[in-house]
């Protein structure tokens, strides 16, 4: 099985503040993998680590074999950023020039998407049930069209990893819950490999295949069964929090 | 429009419609990622350009052109490298600019009217270069802001997926503000290096009243600028007002009508 993401004993300190320290987990092609962890345990700094944005003290990452600062195959990655801080409401873009947005990564100077990607466009807003609304500013939609609208242009290079940093934060729990259930789709149909940063242990542990907690370092990489039935993970937390997560994925 | 006949009018027409594009084009892309104070802090800067250049006898808007673009970068220099928000750096270094405009003019022997048509503006007198220039100039921008339309639109948009889609965001933002620097020392000769910033900021806005998509967004602010500076010049003309205020108040009087019939829309 191919290697999506590698992280070997990565560290990462700033401002002499370690926020990760000797952290090391491999993600295959085809995992559905939930990052989860406390506030301040570093999971955006590793999203932004294996995006390139920042450069690890020590230890290395790999996309798909490649270091991120030379990583040359970006519409390989699709990304979603925390939707609070995504865009500006009032911006006047339309759900399809946003989405075709995504088509960029496929091109190099000058980065204009072809006449016959329009196809691809259409594919991914029929794929999120967005197509009657391609037309609305991005700024006039619900949070759960605006979170599917981002999604979509994350997904329309036909990427073969999605990274998703805190997508559903200020979400109603109804919307979020089918939101995951719309990745575990995605994910079984076209075996996309998911890596998404989320606060809800408890739900995202029903829809994904493999768990990661991290608090600075990897606490917890797993299945959720495996998780909750971790006695180390049940002395960590406590037994009383370990069975109320596990209890709501019942 | 007997008016046309005359080569002063017909230059001017010529140069401010190039320059309204593009002052306008760019202007979308700062208002939107709330730069638009980099047009204001510049165009103070241009004044340093144009006391340097009448110091030294060259003429001031080939000197304020290395000095604004200069300026520019060091702003976003700053930025990086002293670790200042962007407002704070624009502000050292458009106060720079006019200490060191101040100093020169001093040197120079004190304002005169020459550095006075600078500071407010007189695009009817306008040179037969200074037009060839303009537009040479101005057509660069525009040319630029088309071949880098989609990564701009993306770094605008969210700079972060921008980004993650591979795009070298940094060399772009450079690009920006050397374009903006460009096109504000244009600019200085139509509304004058005290109203830079109306060029660049309120037909975007008055844009974005109306505009239903990005692409219709970029297409209004470039036609309401055309107008607003076409009309000035024809209005300034007939009823004898200073030219670069003229078109500042008609951009004022197309955004209020844009914001009632938004509001009357909705």
């Amino acid at each position: 099985m191919s290697v999506a993401v590698g992280v070997q004993e990565l560290s990462f300190a700033y401002n002499s503040i370690h926020v990760l320290s000797n952290v090391t987990f491999t993600l295959n092609a085809g995992d559905y993998c939930g990052l989860v962890g406390p506030n301040g345990s570093g999971k955006t700094t590793l999203i932004r680590i294996l995006l390139g944005f920042d450069i690890p003290s020590t230890g290395s990452v790999a996309l798909f074999g490649e270091n991120p600062l030379t990583f040359g195959s970006w519409d390989r990655i699709g990304y979603v950023p925390q939707r609070l801080v995504a865009f500006n409401p009032y911006f006047p873009a339309t759900v399809e020039e946003v989405v075709g947005l995504g088509l960029l990564s496929k091109h190099r100077f000058p980065r204009r998407p072809a006449a016959h990607e329009t196809a691809s466009i259409d594919r991914v807003l029929k794929m999120m049930d967005i197509v009657e609304i391609k037309n609305k500013l991005i700024g006039e939609l619900s949070g759960g069209q605006q979170q599917r609208t981002f999604i979509a242009r994350a997904l329309v290079s036909e990427p073969d990893l999605l990274i998703l940093d805190e997508p559903t934060a200020a979400l109603d729990p109804e919307i979020r819950e089918h939101f995951f259930g719309l990745l575990r789709d995605l994910n079984e149909r076209s075996g996309i490999t998911i890596l998404i940063v989320t606060h809800d242990i408890g739900s995202i542990g029903k829809y994904a295949s493999t768990l990661l907690y991290l608090d600075k370092k990897v606490i917890f990489h797993g299945s959720f069964d495996e998780f909750c039935f971790s006695a180390d993970m049940g002395e960590y937390f406590g037994p009383f929090s370990q069975h109320v997560i596990c209890h709501r994925h019942d | 429009m007997g008016f046309l006949s005359h080569g002063f009018i017909q230059k001017a027409l010529l140069a401010g419609s190039f320059i309204a594009i593009s002052c306008s084009t760019l202007g979308v892309f700062l208002v939107l990622r709330r730069l638009s104070l980099i047009g204001d802090g510049l165009a103070h800067v241009t004044f340093g350009g144009v006391a340097l250049g009448m110091v030294f006898g060259i003429l001031p808007l080939y000197a304020a052109i290395p000095v604004v673009m200069a300026s520019s970068i060091a702003i976003l220099k700053l930025v990086e490298r002293a670790r200042l928000f962007g407002d704070a750096a624009i502000g050292m270094v458009s106060s720079l600019g006019i200490a060191g405009g101040i100093v020169l003019a001093s040197v120079a022997g004190g304002f005169n009217i020459d550095l006075f048509s600078y500071l407010f503006g007189n695009i009817l007198a306008i040179s037969k270069s200074e037009v060839i220039t303009s537009m040479g100039v101005s057509m660069g921008v525009i040319v630029m802001v088309l071949l880098l339309f989609h990564e701009l639109f993306s770094l605008t948009f969210d700079e972060e997926s921008a980004r993650a889609s591979g795009i070298k965001t940094g060399r772009i933002n450079t690009i920006l503000v050397l374009l903006t620097a460009l096109t504000v020392v244009l600019a200085m000769k139509v509304v004058g290096i005290m109203l830079i910033s109306s060029l660049l900021i309120v037909p975007p806005v008055t844009a974005l009243q109306i505009a239903r998509s990005f692409k219709s967004t970029m297409a209004l602010a470039s036609g309401i600028s055309v107008l607003s500076v076409v009309a000035g010049i024809f209005l300034s003309v007939v009823l004898d007002l200073p030219t670069g205020a003229t078109i500042v108040i008609l951009n004022f009087i197309f955004f209020i009508t844009c914001l009632l019939y938004r509001r009357l829309r909705n």
